[in-house]
């Protein structure tokens, strides 16, 4: 888990995030057990409004620069604006972002 | 810090001005060149697969590189292309993305449009 927390980490600290996921896929290839070689990120951004696919991978690869030089050889790269988000997985809407109050106060 | 110090001396080592040079020529003589490993018939990895299957359903033909047998090259482009990953799809002398991003083009019908755009002006 130390490198899926590191990736996990490095992207929640680098963008504006509404939603991410990170998976570890290395179980479906040719790696022993406990391998993090293959991952699968998810981000959902308003950094990405009107950012080409390219410049928006672009962005993520930087960010895990390190990680991609070193053990991992696989990385899936899924980015989304909010209303890419909600185009493609409608049926299943995200919970609503968190607006920042504090427990206690009122919504 | 290990990975760190591999990356630079691949980055270092391999960089030769004779690679660039292929590179470059490979990628200007190329309407459409996918960087992948091993070849269309028989890929070597489940992304360089993939795109090659977007790649054959736009019906277009394209040269390919197999960056397993040419290590030099799978060493240097990643410097040139700014994107450290394969496969890699270049139409007109531009890196259009790796799997992910032609696979979401051919969802779209954007890969068709972009790769039959590029025939017209052969």
């Amino acid at each position: 888990m130390i490198v899926q927390n590191q990736i996990e980490s490095k992207l929640a600290d680098s963008f504006e995030l509404l939603h991410l996921e990170v998976l570890n896929e290395s179980g479906g290839h040719n790696v022993p057990p406990g391998s993090e070689s293959h991952f699968k990120v998810v981000l959902v951004s308003p950094e990405f409004e009107d950012v080409r696919l390219l410049a928006r991978h672009r962005r993520v690869n930087e960010v895990l620069a390190t990680e991609l030089a070193g053990s991992v050889h696989a990385l899936a790269i899924h980015t989304y604006t909010d209303a890419e988000w909600r185009e493609r997985f409608g049926e299943t809407p995200m919970s609503p972002p968190c607006l920042g109050g504090k427990s206690g106060e009122k919504a | 810090m290990l990975a760190l110090n591999r990356a630079q001396v691949k980055r270092s080592a391999v960089m030769s001005e004779e690679v660039v040079a292929t590179i470059n020529e490979q990628i200007a003589n190329n309407h459409i060149i996918l960087y992948m490993k091993g070849s269309p018939q028989a890929p070597q990895c489940g992304f360089s697969a993939q795109t090659v299957q977007c790649l054959i359903d736009c019906g277009e033909k394209f040269a390919y590189v197999d960056i397993l047998s040419n290590p030099e090259i799978r060493a240097t482009l990643p410097g040139i292309a700014n994107w450290p990953t394969f496969p890699q799809l270049w139409v007109d002398g531009e890196l259009v993305g790796g799997c992910d991003i032609i696979t979401e083009m051919h969802e779209s019908g954007e890969l068709a449009t972009l790769v039959k755009n590029n025939t017209a002006t052969e």
